[in-house]
């Protein structure tokens, strides 16, 4: 089973990392159509969450077609995701690695870059939630 | 709710009921001594012609005991209101463990009473179990004594002890209750209790029941005392002590002639002419003064004793009534 | 919806001093609710009165549509940890549990037991010789097994080391999941209630400055930064709460119900800890022209 990691000091919300990490979950084969997810007293008693970011954080799965409940025994896995293609994982460190360099060049530092690369996470995940 | 004030009062009932049976053997051992003491000297002593001997020697056996168990008496109902009424609801205002007790499934109202109800039935039942084995204990003394309205000794026998020990409880706790700290609730507990029975004692019992008269004449034994009060007045005056009424209360006794006057100066002082250390012939004196007059006593009967002590006990269980009213009243009070 | 905490105008004085005034709040059922104030505030006077500790001076609070401290059904209906988790020094933890089932008819020993268990406490200590946390754990566990419908806490946490508190979150979400209570529980830091509030509650002075579902007060608030500029050329649905300049820049903290458009600014988000303070420095300056009928979104 799954177990969730929490990090406060990311600035995405709780229930969005919730989702992250199952869908990382799916794509890594850590996952598979069958599985349960941990319930949400189980998932609370851990973390110290509100059960409602966890259930909120299902609901969201379940719309995306990935998980489902079933009434008394749990929440299951129903979906997949494609797998991480290693081809693709190598093109988009190229194209990062290159975007690094033209960075470097136009004279950005570590910790410029370190706050382009936030602000873009950060803008991408709310527009992910609305 | 009644099972968790016994959960809290269960070790003070345990050490209450060791050391009433303490006190219960050690009265009984030698109260059976006691009696067969009286039965062996004072109860014959007529026929031995040593009654006033026999008479001494009892009434001074056991002494420490006598004093011991008198002083318990005492001491108990105002131990009680102390010890048991006044921390009984200060603590848990001191110790804000009311915040835990009044969020629990019962009202403030229900709490009170099983706690002012039970602790009041207790200490009821203890005095009343002491004043019962002191009472028995020391029945033959007192008879010896045949003193029974004694201030101090009226309120040390019989059933009045209930009555303090219940109003002493019930005091306690109110002042706990309107204090919230503990100290100050059994300052008030003390100082409450010896005022309300001194008051009582002194100005309520001697006029539970009209007292009566009786006219007795002057004898050789009647304790007259013959004084010049201020220049140019002398007066006849009669001690209480000595005055043949067995087991009465005597009030006070005035000599007066038929009319109901009292000696005049001019009597006095033609009748029994006085020297340094009172009349010159105490005699003639006498003598002259049964001629004119006689011994105005009173008094309550021994037979009132009883109907006195239900009107007291009566009266201290209506103030520990009037008491546990208020602290209804004062608990349900809008502001904490 | 049902609220479970309803107030109408609802203040209390003592003697000269308002502890808590003007206090209106509908707050619906099922949530976690984070009561959060500087000390002093009127936390534990909200609490108290909740509970039926206290009685109104002013105004109404009705708790699970029945008046506080109203009878033993009401007040079985709320549990309730005070500050400092009182606990009979004299009584066993064991003791405490047959308390717990002597005066209240839902009681559920099983529960009890289970969790005393689990915290590997020892049912023959005496309260007395408990730790700090320890007794917060009995006294939750007290509170939960009478199987109440709202839970009360007030600083639960205050006296609770981090590992301490951790647990007590993690026991107090466990049964938040289970059985589906509310839980209002106070505080005067904001961290500590995060992680584990959906609504927020914010006392300073004793007035509500901002009481809302979180994610809705989050989604309404928002920082802008641009070029220095007055605040009254904001519009109108910008309800400015927090302002800052510099010769060339000015950075607000507004909060609206319309989306931002003008390209001019830059827009962030804007975390917890930043609106309760904001809120709060607002409480101590208020600005002229401010809404007296503030904060409060449904």
């Amino acid at each position: 089973m799954i177990e969730f990691q929490l990090d406060t000091a990311s600035g995405v919300a709780t229930y969005l990392q919730l989702v992250q990490q199952v869908r990382q979950a799916l794509q890594l084969g850590i996952l598979e159509p069958g599985d349960q997810l941990p319930t949400a007293q189980q998932v609370v008693a851990k973390l110290a969450i509100n059960p409602n970011t966890v259930l909120k954080a299902y609901r969201d799965l379940e719309r995306e077609g990935l998980v489902r409940p079933r009434p008394g025994q749990g929440t299951f896995v129903v979906g997949t995701l494609p797998r991480i293609d290693p081809a693709v994982q190598g093109r988009f460190l190229a194209s990062m690695t290159a975007w690094l360099r033209k960075a470097h060049a136009a004279g950005l530092g570590p910790d410029d870059i370190e706050a382009i690369y936030r602000t873009a996470v950060r803008n991408a995940s709310a527009e992910g939630a609305a | 709710m009644i099972r968790f004030a016994w959960l809290q009062f269960r070790m003070q009932a345990a050490l209450t009921a060791a050391a009433l049976t303490i006190v219960a053997v050690v009265l009984a051992l030698t109260g059976l001594e006691l009696a067969h003491l009286y039965d062996t000297t004072v109860a014959i002593c007529a026929a031995h012609h040593d009654c006033s001997a026999a008479t001494t020697n009892f009434t001074a056996a056991d002494g420490p005991l006598q004093v011991f168990s008198d002083f318990l008496l005492l001491a108990v109902p105002l131990l009680i209101g102390m010890f048991w009424g006044a921390p009984l609801v200060s603590r848990e205002f001191e110790a804000g463990t009311f915040r835990l007790a009044w969020t629990q499934g019962v009202t403030r109202s229900r709490w009170l009473a099983v706690k002012l109800g039970l602790g009041a039935v207790a200490s009821a039942a203890i005095a009343g179990l002491l004043s019962l084995m002191v009472s028995w204990w020391s029945s033959q003394l007192d008879q010896v004594n045949a003193n029974p309205f004694d201030s101090l000794r009226f309120g040390v026998r019989g059933v009045v002890p209930i009555g303090y020990a219940a109003f002493a409880f019930a005091l306690g706790l109110t002042a706990g209750l309107i204090f919230r700290r503990m100290l100050p609730a059994m300052l008030a507990a003390l100082v409450g209790f010896v005022a309300v029975r001194e008051a009582v004692t002194a100005w309520v019992r001697p006029y539970l029941f009209t007292p009566l008269h009786q006219s007795l004449p002057i004898t050789t034994a009647t304790p007259v005392s013959i004084d010049q009060t201020s220049p140019g007045i002398i007066k006849a005056f009669e001690s209480t002590r000595g005055i043949s009424l067995p087991d009465a209360w005597v009030y006070s006794a005035k000599i007066v002639d038929q009319a109901g006057h009292t000696p005049t100066t001019s009597f006095l002082s033609r009748a029994c002419p006085l020297g340094n250390y009172g009349p010159l012939n105490p005699r003639d004196c006498t003598a002259r003064l049964a001629a004119k007059f006689h011994q105005l006593v009173t008094y309550q009967p021994g037979s009132r004793y009883w109907p006195m002590q239900w009107c007291e006990l009566a009266i201290f269980l209506s103030l520990s009534i009037v008491l546990g009213g208020f602290c209804f009243w004062w608990i349900r009070r809008p502001v904490t | 919806m049902t609220a479970v905490i309803e107030t109408n105008d609802l203040g209390k004085q003592y003697g000269r001093k308002w502890a808590l005034r003007d206090c209106t709040l509908s707050i619906p059922e099922g949530k976690v609710i984070g009561l959060v104030g500087p000390n002093g505030a009127g936390k534990t006077t909200l609490l108290s009165l909740a509970v039926g500790l206290l009685t109104p001076t002013r105004g109404s609070i009705t708790v699970l549509a029945g008046r506080p401290g109203d009878g033993p059904a009401q007040l079985e209906k709320v549990g309730f940890v005070a500050q400092d988790t009182p606990a009979y020094a004299g009584l066993s933890v064991g003791k405490h549990l047959l308390m717990g089932a002597y005066l209240n008819a839902n009681w559920d020993q099983q529960l009890a037991k289970r969790r005393i268990d689990q915290l590997g406490l020892d049912l023959r200590q005496k309260a007395g010789s408990l730790s700090g946390g320890q007794r917060a754990q009995l006294a939750l566990t007290m509170a939960i097994a009478k199987q109440p419908e709202l839970l009360l806490l007030d600083e639960p946490l205050a006296s609770l080391d981090p590992l301490a508190r951790r647990e007590f979150l993690q026991g107090l979400m466990e049964i938040v999941a289970s059985h589906g209570i509310s839980v209002m529980l106070s505080s005067h830091l904001i961290a500590d209630l995060e992680r584990v509030c959906d609504y927020l509650v914010l006392l300073v002075a004793s007035h509500i400055q901002l009481a809302g579902e979180i994610t809705e007060l989050l989604a309404t608030h928002h920082r802008l930064s641009g070029s220095r500029r007055d605040p009254r050329s904001l519009p109108s649905s910008h309800e400015v709460i927090e302002e800052s300049h510099t010769d060339k820049q000015s950075t607000f903290l507004v909060r609206t119900d319309q989306p931002i458009l003008d390209p001019a600014w830059t827009v962030r988000p804007v975390t917890l800890d930043e609106l309760v303070l904001a809120y709060m420095g607002q409480a101590h300056n208020p600005r002229p022209g401010r809404r007296s009928a503030l904060g409060v979104v449904s």
